[in-house]
């Protein structure tokens, strides 16, 4: 039985020789949304998804207690079966509100979103377009459909356009779907160029706004907002776990008919729904976003100031200027010493490895925090740029080398 | 040289110039040649390879097909029945 993950075995033994387990670090304590203890020692936390730092508002752990205390501590059941809390539809009209939308429906994660409603909406005669970058909980959602999958190059309108073109012909219809903010990378998708196709085209839009709600568009609602595209994008998925600071996910739709799929899509029928207290922390963080644009502000300041300290160090970083920094490394041994370093140096980032990457890189992901303070992110930056010169991948000479590849590639 | 030899000259020379894939020194892509097994392909990179030789002959292949591609030679069979439906429709 476990015989098929002999390679798997074998490259997690390699990453786990060279010191800690980059999955499966345990903190013994989360204090803040940016500091951690391991063994008696502070971790500054820079690989959290935790935009806006939400995870400790006080505003949000009152109204979850309050909710613990007056419902309990869960709901022991699924909607279908066993019924909606006054709170579950309270939440979905708030993000429909929230997002301009007629209809939302709350499912218990983000990915129980996007395998719910991309399994369903997409039929036998269908044709799912997915940017070839998507998160997995996407591909995990076109494969347990019954549509037709095909992936186009990531962020490439005119590689979208082609294969629309190719499947003119065939009956059925054409569900696009595109993320706002990419999680690894953190490179945002040319919306407005995809929302054009889809006019031509007659497709309908999906976006994933996981990483860009609450961070992106002056109002916190997302790259739609930010691009204009509202009446192009016909579902918007989303989770609760990333910028609300708590865990859940949804889709919103202005489509009569959306609410059909609550008696269709398994992954809402068939799984217990959100304990009371997870919605009502979410309903807090909807208002905070609301209540407190500095947030965002803070964020992006937080984001540029991590990212040119790093651009200046000579790394090679995404190609936009936003919360997720990467660098980007060729070597995967090498990307899991410098994780090592920077762990034991008191710096928790992300550490993603190909497969699991575009372009097979290996990166060391950060994520900032509205609730980083400049001093935390200036001490990061020189710890990753002390120890990226000793592994000798920064400094100008490194830039120089790298900047000839990428403009060979 | 039939359409099917000329596909498979086709995939081996994207299967070189895409450089995924560990071919060893002196190694023939030929049809028998398995992506996985002989090339080191992981699935991923076979999407990506895919993706190529779907722009190359301007085709769109969905990806429940690939599940049963293990040769060079599935993958040219799969490639030139897509390039005649697509002509004939
Ligand atoms: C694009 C995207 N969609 C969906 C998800 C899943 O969200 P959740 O953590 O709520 O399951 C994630 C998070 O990892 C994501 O990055």
């Amino acid at each position: 039985m476990f015989g098929k993950f002999a390679s798997l075995h074998e490259a997690y033994g390699r990453v786990r020789q060279a010191g800690a387990d980059p999955f499966g670090v345990a903190f013994d304590e989360v204090v803040s949304p940016t500091t951690a203890r391991i063994g008696g020692r502070d971790i500054l936390l820079l690989g959290t998804n935790n935009y806006l730092g939400l995870t400790f508002a006080p505003e949000a752990i009152a109204a979850a207690s309050d909710a613990l205390h007056r419902y309990g501590t869960g709901t022991t059941g699924s909607r279908i079966a066993n019924g909606t809390y006054a709170g579950h539809a309270e939440l979905e009209r708030r993000v429909a509100r929230f997002l301009g939308r007629r209809d939302a429906m709350v499912f218990t994660t983000g990915h129980q979103a996007n395998l719910g409603i991309l399994a369903t909406l997409a039929g036998r005669e269908d044709h799912l377009l997915l940017d070839a970058d998507s998160h997995a909980s996407i591909y995990d959602g076109a494969r347990l459909g019954s549509a037709s999958v095909t992936r186009f190059r990531h962020n490439d309108p005119g590689d979208l356009a082609r294969r629309l073109r190719v499947l003119a012909d065939k009956p059925g219809d054409r569900l696009i779907v595109v993320e706002g903010l990419y999680s690894m990378l953190g490179d945002v998708a040319p919306l407005r160029e995809i929302a054009a196709i889809k006019r031509e085209t007659g497709a309908y839009l999906l976006v994933d706004e996981a990483h860009s709600l609450g961070v992106l568009g002056e109002r916190g609602r997302g790259l739609i907002e930010a691009a204009g595209v509202h009446d192009d994008v016909d579902f918007v998925v989303g989770t609760f776990s990333k910028s609300l600071g708590s865990i859940g996910g949804f889709c919103a739709s202005d489509h009569a008919g959306f609410d059909l799929l609550r008696l269709a899509a398994r992954s809402y029928m068939f799984t217990a729904s959100l304990p009371p207290s997870v919605v009502a922390s979410v309903m807090t963080g909807f208002d905070l976003i609301d209540q407190r644009p500095q947030l965002r502000a803070q964020l992006s300041a937080n984001a540029a100031r991590l990212h040119a300290a790093l651009a200046a160090s000579g790394f090679r970083l995404g190609p936009s200027v936003s919360p997720i920094v990467s660098v980007r490394l060729r070597d995967p041994a090498l990307a899991v010493t410098f994780w090592n370093r920077l762990l034991s140096a008191g710096i928790y980032v992300n550490l993603a490895l190909p497969p699991a990457t575009p372009e097979g890189e290996s990166l060391l992901r950060s994520s900032v925090s509205a609730a980083h303070s400049f001093a935390e992110l200036d001490r990061a930056a020189a710890i990753i740029t002390a120890i990226g010169q000793e592994l000798g991948i920064a400094g100008p000479q490194a830039a120089a080398a790298e900047s000839y590849v990428s403009a060979a590639d | 040289m039939t359409e099917y030899d000329e596909m498979v000259g086709a995939i081996a020379e994207v299967v070189r110039s895409l450089g995924k894939a560990e071919v060893p020194a002196g190694l023939v892509i030929t049809d028998e040649t398995r992506l996985a097994d002989d090339l080191k392909l992981d699935s991923l990179a076979v999407m990506d390879f895919v993706m190529a030789l779907e722009n190359r002959f301007d085709l769109v292949i969905p990806m429940d097909e690939l599940t049963e591609v293990v040769s060079v030679g599935d993958l040219a069979r799969l490639l030139l029945g897509h390039l005649k439906t697509q002509s004939a429709g």
